[in-house]
């Protein structure tokens, strides 16, 4: 028989029972909550006359709808602020752990669970949001889902799931200068597409995976799901481990003991099968900048905006030609030629300590473009803010012209008050670009922390690996 | 939650390929606490002219008259026929919402991205991946009052020439949506196999069960 993948390991140590066609009540180990896909799933358990089944295991925060000035003066919009309202009266009705918006754990829910310990190597995470996939660089098997499953993982503390396939990704060799774990998932979504991997559990491997940090893997979790996968993992090892060491919500004392032992198990077995491989060589990704409305109209920064005549597909042609139109780009524009309006450096794929410093290195000492109307540095959580306004991150950017909020999710989805006006472009550390993601009529190109701050500074789109050497 | 039986229904075609739930149902609409009444706001930015917010009366709002949905002919329409990967992006089970509150009961594509798929089954929604070059011939096919009807029980859609073309979908799925059953009750019939689960977990992973 061949051994197990890591996906086999944790879904078969989490199955309560299985149905005849494969299905399988799963037991859920941390179930983290926001305002936005919740409010229908309190009410679902309140008018069945249900509790939690382990209130214990859920903890919330609100973050989609958050303002990020002048968080004293709460809300101002009457719609967003009865929605945050509704889950602190839920949370405190049902008996779960909230941070509140002044708290200084308050932050996005994919940072602060992490951060928190409260998702650990080998859990099952789930949340009503899915870039859940980010707990994955644990070592955990996190998914997003839908209201209805919010609603019964609250009352059964399960799920009822069919296991994916397996698909692994290896990331051979060593990435070049200024090169992150951003480019790296936009280089393999460009690669096996937004669709690549319905179906399938990624697991992300090789040695380019193994030489991020903790914070890195988070980045290509985190976008598992704009490659159409679920959950993302990599596997533990000493980083992992490293990084669980002490947190709030950690097992401490001889119970910490016994989980590293279990988490050293988290890998693949050698000889594990996975339905399908594929590998990309670090060595041959350049800084990514997405052009269209989808994640995989990506290219490297030193190219230009692609021709939909040289595409065969008719549906993906068809695609690339009203993504052009959208984005208002003509094919063949050299990416470095694109000026935009705005910056957003945040969301749950970059707005951690290590994000906030790529971009602080990338600005320090310079300013802003003439052309540049709005620079918005939001960082994952109120500790984190913390951490880099005592490493004087605050002042590197605020005298680049830089603006610094408060946590949340700000300009990633646009539902609080920070958003593209219609036709705006945006260098944009989030994950979607998506038409009106970040806006009505907005314009959305992914990139790396420290090639936002770039553009910022440029006014267009700049290769960070050479252009930090010239300046 | 509604159930599925058979349906015989008006088929609108939505031409494109990533349909993302950003499109389906925009943001803005994501901070209401109901369930209910989000039909209005499908497709919110493709079918009208000008930026819809939550609550707004859609009744005298610009229409985009070159939208799918907006056309005299795809009036009532209850199958949506599209492309790859429907349903990709967010979460959200806001998009099954406003897809079945604005009448759809069955969507038919090459692939749907995993998230959607599992919610549609949760709303009485049913998601049918047929091979893409069917699809495409359903595509090309297409005319003005064209129906197609949908038998769950036989996994069967006959097009208008009486053709039949069989589709998948897991057993289990099929039973709930099928009866239109509730998850949860179904779920709590298995209490006693969770509670010895966790015994069991919280001997091998002690830290988890430390409250």
């Amino acid at each position: 028989m061949s051994g197990k993948t890591l996906y086999d390991k944790l879904w078969d140590d989490h199955v309560v029972y299985t149905e005849d066609d494969g299905s399988a009540l799963i037991y859920i180990d941390r179930h983290l909550v926001h305002e936005v896909t919740s409010p229908q799933a309190f009410e679902g358990l309140r008018l069945a006359g249900r509790k939690p089944w382990r209130a214990a295991r859920n903890l919330a925060v609100a973050d989609h709808n958050v303002p990020t000035t002048d968080r004293d003066k709460g809300i101002a919009d009457p719609v967003s602020r009865l929605q945050v309202e509704t889950l602190d009266q839920n949370c405190a009705e049902f008996g779960i752990t909230e941070f509140d918006m002044n708290d200084d754990r308050q932050g996005i829910v994919h940072v602060i669970g992490p951060e928190q310990g409260a998702t650990l190597p080998g859990m099952t995470v789930v949340c009503g949001d899915s870039h859940t996939s980010t707990h994955g660089a644990s070592g955990a098997l996190a998914f997003g889902i839908g209201t209805s499953e919010v609603e019964h993982v609250l009352a059964t503390q399960c799920l009822i799931q069919k296991k994916a396939k397996n698909l692994l990704i290896k990331v051979n060799g060593k990435t070049g200068p200024g090169v992150t774990a951003k480019d790296i998932v936009l280089a393999i979504i460009g690669k096996i597409g937004t669709a690549g991997g319905n179906g399938y559990t990624i697991e992300f491997a090789g040695s380019a995976i193994r030489e991020l940090s903790m914070e890195g893997r988070m980045t290509v979790c985190n976008m598992a799901i704009e490659a159409g996968a679920r959950a993302g993992l990599v596997a533990v090892d000493d980083v992992t481990i490293d990084y669980y060491r002490d947190r709030p919500y950690s097992p401490k004392g001889n119970d910490w003991f016994m989980a590293e032992r279990y988490w050293q198990l988290l890998h693949s077995d050698d000889d594990a099968v996975f339905d399908k491989v594929i590998e990309l060589d670090a060595g041959g990704i350049k800084p990514q900048v997405t052009w269209g409305t989808s994640p995989e109209l990506v290219v490297a920064v030193d190219q230009n905006v692609p021709d939909p005549a040289q595409e065969p597909d008719a549906v993906k042609r068809q695609s690339m030609i009203r993504a052009l139109e959208y984005m208002d780009l003509k094919a063949g524009q050299a990416i470095t030629d694109i000026a935009v309006d705005k910056i957003f450096i945040g969301s749950c794929t970059n707005s951690r300590i290590e994000d906030l410093r790529a971009a602080a290195v990338v600005a320090k000492g310079k300013k802003l473009a003439d052309n540049i109307k709005l620079a918005l540095v939001v960082p994952g959580s109120g500790l984190v803010k913390r951490q880099a306004e005592a490493e004087g991150l605050d002042k590197i950017f605020i005298e680049a012209g830089f603006e610094w909020r408060d946590p949340g999710c700000s300009m990633c989805l646009a539902m609080n008050a920070d958003r593209l006006e219609e036709g705006e472009r945006c260098a944009s550390t989030s994950n979607r670009n998506f038409e009106g993601r970040q806006g009505y009529g907005g314009r959305t190109h992914l990139v790396s922390p420290a090639m936002a701050a770039a553009a910022g500074i440029a006014g267009h789109f700049v290769d960070v690996s050479s252009w930090e050497v010239q300046q | 939650m509604r159930a599925f039986n058979q349906v015989t229904a008006l088929v609108a075609p939505l031409d494109r390929a990533n349909v993302d739930t950003d499109a389906i149902i925009p943001k803005q609409f994501l901070k209401s606490i109901r369930r209910a009444g989000f039909g209005p706001y499908l497709f919110d930015e493709w079918r009208y002219l000008d930026h819809g917010e939550p609550d707004m009366d859609c009744t005298h709002r610009p229409v985009n008259k070159d939208f799918v949905l907006n056309k005299p002919e795809y009036k009532g329409a209850e199958i949506l026929l599209t492309r790859e990967n429907f349903g990709c992006g967010s979460s959200r089970e806001h998009a099954p919402w406003a897809l079945e509150d604005f009448g759809f009961r069955a969507i038919i594509a090459p692939s749907f991205a995993d998230i959607f798929y599992n919610n549609c089954f949760k709303n009485g929604l049913l998601p049918i991946a047929l091979p893409a070059e069917q699809v495409d011939e359903l595509f090309k096919e297409l005319i003005t009052g064209y129906q197609l009807t949908i038998d769950l029980d036989q996994q069967q859609i006959t097009t208008p020439s009486g053709k039949k073309i069989t589709f998948a979908i897991d057993e289990e799925r099929k039973y709930r949506l099928f009866n239109g059953l509730d998850d949860i009750a179904l779920s709590l019939q298995h209490a006693e196999q969770i509670k010895a689960y966790e015994v069991e977990r919280a001997k091998r992973a002690p830290w988890l069960f430390a409250e």
